[in-house]
């Protein structure tokens, strides 16, 4: 088993989906929150097989998306300093900011690499003594692990010319930000798998329990999807709401201890704005006291950078469920991946993005 | 938040503190940092999940197993003639 | 914005226009190179432009004998890094240029190289890319009749650029061109999906994989001559170079106005590129091929065109990969393996790793 293939069985996933439409006898609405969940699903086009009235809706969970414009411009900031090696991943390059993105940047000079993990940013460092490296890390509890222990590292390593622009952003306060909105009409979750991997699932029986809503643990290939959906619609239908995890190869109930040991090291909670939402109390980390010296924000003293959304699209609703990304009338107009004017719409794993990518079929026959 | 990628761990590297592995990631051969696996301990010819270069959780061979054979199972009985009819 | 966190009016940043300057994704072949030579190129060269700047133009010549046209095509190479597992930029400067011609259904046969070099590039470098360029002629019975040499100042030491144009001949009868697709018709591809971009990225600065896989770079008109003497109609012939098949037979369906679907199940892609772009976050449909070709063919002559590419040994992995639609004109529709169907769109820009 290679633990990939054979979670995308079509056969398998043909009686996943026959168990959905044999246990559901009512519409229900139930949002995946992880952004690689939307990407899978579309990709796949798994929502095409569920019973009439089973909704996905499209959740906050792409790290790209809800990166606060305020950062991109402080990266910006840095990214166009002379001296500088700015490195990120990919999806961040394209997101704009008050009026640039790091392509642009590294167009005009910049020295602005892709790299695949923090800790090549770091090897950059250590080769490039003369320069300034710094990684943008951004991202959910997934990411936060590898960017804490590429700190730890630069720590222990006394690599003083590597810094961090963090911008990380959690799961649970999202949830709970989404289920206390006056509009809200989701009715169950699936959390994200590899969020789970490291964090545990502790934090998330409260929440089932407090807004009566089953949350199940889900992963990403399309089993582990329709498996989690089965799971979901039996928890709805019978009227239960309980976290359950729906992708035992991957979470355990108590999480990755080393790494949770690691992230109350390196970061700290702090509130944090989210792209075009706003601010959620305790959302995020932060760099804490003892590495503040790697905070790039501090280094490259962009602290003072402040940025004002200004209101265009209407991807919060899109957020929301309560419009489809095509019912925005920018939609594949003004708005395209190519110029984007949402967040939902920048990366890959946004939910404008994932419809105008591989859903423009129905919306042009319908 | 999401591209976690299996890999199979085939040898524990020299130096790094034991930190670093070979691992088998869809058939190539990367260096990842197994460190926040240090507590449990991981050997040659187990999987783990990869993101970003580290290895983020082993991967529960035994739950993997199950979780196959439970969506094997499903759906046996009178109609399995018409499930997997599709392509 | 107000205080509280506000779903309802999640707001956003204005919008990203055009830059004002060229960015890498301009370069690659997708929607952002499109609109490139649509508004810059093609409203500045006015009247002296003539159709679409396309990758090959098929020109009647006065003197050739009676309905043979002259093919022309020009190419200009620059990837990065310019060794790669399987070949080197010098294979690519002969082979793209060659298979530009070939895709107009012509015989190439003569070839300029213009080399563009940075100083401090090592001139053994230069001895092996000209040596590879030397040998992938000979492979391909074209020869090489003018050239031309500049040094640029910019120092990275690792600037090779290299242009090549070529020359061909189509002969009486044969008419292929990207507008001659039509409802009913079937898509082939002559093997591999994806190869050639999985090879040049499993080795490129920062993105090391180590992977086995090696470029698939070849000369394709060998193959075009074989399933040409099949005497089939076919319509179409397209190298899915950058932007992989995804953008070609996008171009396709647009030039043809016709929708194309594709069954994700019948797509060649190998387990190692298959991998690879897990790994990555790509699309194997948007990854770079350098030596395969895409035939627009009628449905009743697909399997004589199949089997003589599975005669060559460039196209032995051949396969039937989709049709021509009358539903969703200009659109590429993929049917996905659990039955729900995905559009195949034309990439942006660049090819971006997903890492989240």
């Amino acid at each position: 088993m290679r633990y990939l293939d054979e979670f995308s069985d079509p056969d398998l996933a043909g009686k996943l989906v026959d168990q959905i439409h044999a246990v559901t006898t009512q519409p229900w609405a139930m949002m995946e929150v992880c952004g690689g969940q939307t990407h899978s699903i579309i990709r796949h086009g798994i929502d095409q097989l569920l019973p009439e009235g089973v909704e996905m809706i499209h959740g906050p969970g792409c790290p790209v998306c809800v990166t606060p414009l305020e950062i991109i411009d402080k990266a910006l900031a840095i990214a166009e300093q002379p001296g500088v090696i700015f490195c990120s991943f990919g999806d961040m390059l394209r997101v704009p900011g008050s009026g640039k993105d790091l392509f642009s940047i590294k167009s005009a000079g910049g020295d602005v690499r892709v790299v695949y993990s923090p800790l090549d940013a770091l090897t950059l460092a250590r080769e490039n003594p003369d320069k300034q490296v710094v990684f943008f890390g951004i991202g959910f509890e997934t990411t936060a692990p590898a960017n804490a222990m590429t700190v730890y590292q630069a720590k222990r390593l006394g690599i003083e010319n590597f810094s961090l622009l963090v911008s990380h952003v959690l799961v649970p306060p999202a949830v709970a930000a989404i289920m206390e909105s006056p509009t809200c009409r989701v009715q169950a979750f699936l959390a994200a798998g590899h969020v789970c991997s490291v964090m545990g699932t502790a934090e998330y029986p409260p929440l089932a329990e407090r807004y009566g809503v089953p949350i199940v643990v889900t992963g990403f290939e399309p089993l582990d999807i329709l498996e989690g959906i089965r799971r979901t619609v039996i928890q709805l239908e019978e009227g239960r709401h309980e976290l359950e995890n729906a992708y035992p190869r991957a979470v355990v109930a108590e999480g990755n201890p080393a790494a949770m040991a690691m992230l109350r090291d390196v970061f700290e909670v702090t509130d944090r704005t989210w792209r075009g939402i706003g601010m959620i109390p305790e959302s995020g980390w932060r760099l804490s006291e003892r590495y503040a010296r790697f905070d790039a924000e501090e280094r490259f003293s962009v602290t003072d950078i402040h940025t004002d959304e200004s209101a265009l699209c209407r991807s919060g609703e899109v957020l929301q469920g309560l419009i489809k990304p095509h019912e925005c009338a920018a939609f594949g107009k003004e708005c395209t991946p190519r110029n984007p004017l949402g967040a939902t719409m920048v990366s890959s794993e946004g939910a404008c993005a994932a419809y105008f990518t591989y859903r423009r079929l129905e919306l042009v026959e319908s | 938040m999401c591209l976690g990628i299996p890999g199979r761990v085939v040898r524990v590297l020299d130096g790094n503190a034991g930190m670093l592995a070979l691992v088998d990631v869809l058939g190539a051969q990367r260096p990842i940092n197994l460190g926040m696996l240090e507590d449990i301990g991981v050997e040659p010819g187990e999987w783990v999940l990869i993101h970003m270069g580290f290895a983020l959780e082993r991967i529960d061979r035994a739950a993997a197993d199950a979780a196959m054979s439970g969506l094997e199972m499903m759906g046996r009985g009178p109609s399995d003639d018409q499930v997997g009819a599709g392509p | 914005m107000g205080e509280h966190p506000d779903f309802d009016g999640w707001v956003c940043p204005a919008p990203l226009r055009d830059t004002p300057t060229i960015v890498m994704g301009h370069g690659g072949g997708g929607a952002m190179s499109g609109e490139l030579i649509e508004q810059l190129f093609l409203p500045a060269y006015g009247g002296a432009a003539r159709a679409d700047l396309g990758d090959s133009a098929v020109l009647a010549v006065p003197g050739l004998r009676e309905g043979a046209r002259l093919a022309f095509s020009t190419d200009s190479f620059v990837v990065r890094p310019m060794f790669f597992p399987g070949g080197s930029i010098g294979d690519l400067a002969v082979n793209g240029t060659v298979n530009d011609l070939a895709m107009s259904g012509a015989t190439p046969l003569y070839l300029s190289t213009a080399y563009i070099l940075s100083e401090g590039t090592a001139l053994a470098d230069i001895g092996r890319v000209a040596t590879a360029v030397g040998k992938a002629a000979e492979s391909a019975g074209v020869q090489l009749v003018t050239g031309d040499t500049k040094v640029v100042d910019s120092g990275s030491g690792d600037g090779v650029y290299v242009n090549t144009a070529g020359i061909g001949i189509v002969p009486a009868g044969v008419e292929i061109g990207p507008t001659r697709a039509e409802v009913g018709d079937v898509v082939l591809v002559s093997g591999d999906i994806g190869v050639h971009g999985i090879a040049v990225m499993s080795c490129r600065e920062g993105l090391e994989f180590g992977t086995r896989i090696e470029s698939d770079t070849a000369a394709l008109h060998g193959l075009v001559a074989d399933l040409l003497g099949t005497g089939v109609d076919v319509r179409v012939l397209r190298d899915p170079t950058r932007g992989g098949v995804s953008a070609t037979l996008n171009e396709i369906a647009r030039a043809s106005g016709v929708g194309i679907e594709l069954v994700e199940r019948d797509l060649p892609i190998p387990p190692e590129v298959k991998d690879a772009c897990g790994l990555l976050g790509l699309d194997p449909l948007q990854v770079a091929n350098e030596g395969k070709l895409l035939a627009v063919v009628p449905a009743d002559g697909a399997e004589q065109v199949l089997e003589a590419m599975r005669r060559h040994p460039l196209g032995s992995g051949a396969a039937r990969i989709g049709r021509c639609v009358a539903e969703h004109p200009r659109m590429v529709v993929a049917r996905t393996g659990l039955g729900g169907t995905r559009v195949v769109d034309l990439p942006i820009g660049e090819q971006l790793p997903r890492i989240c």
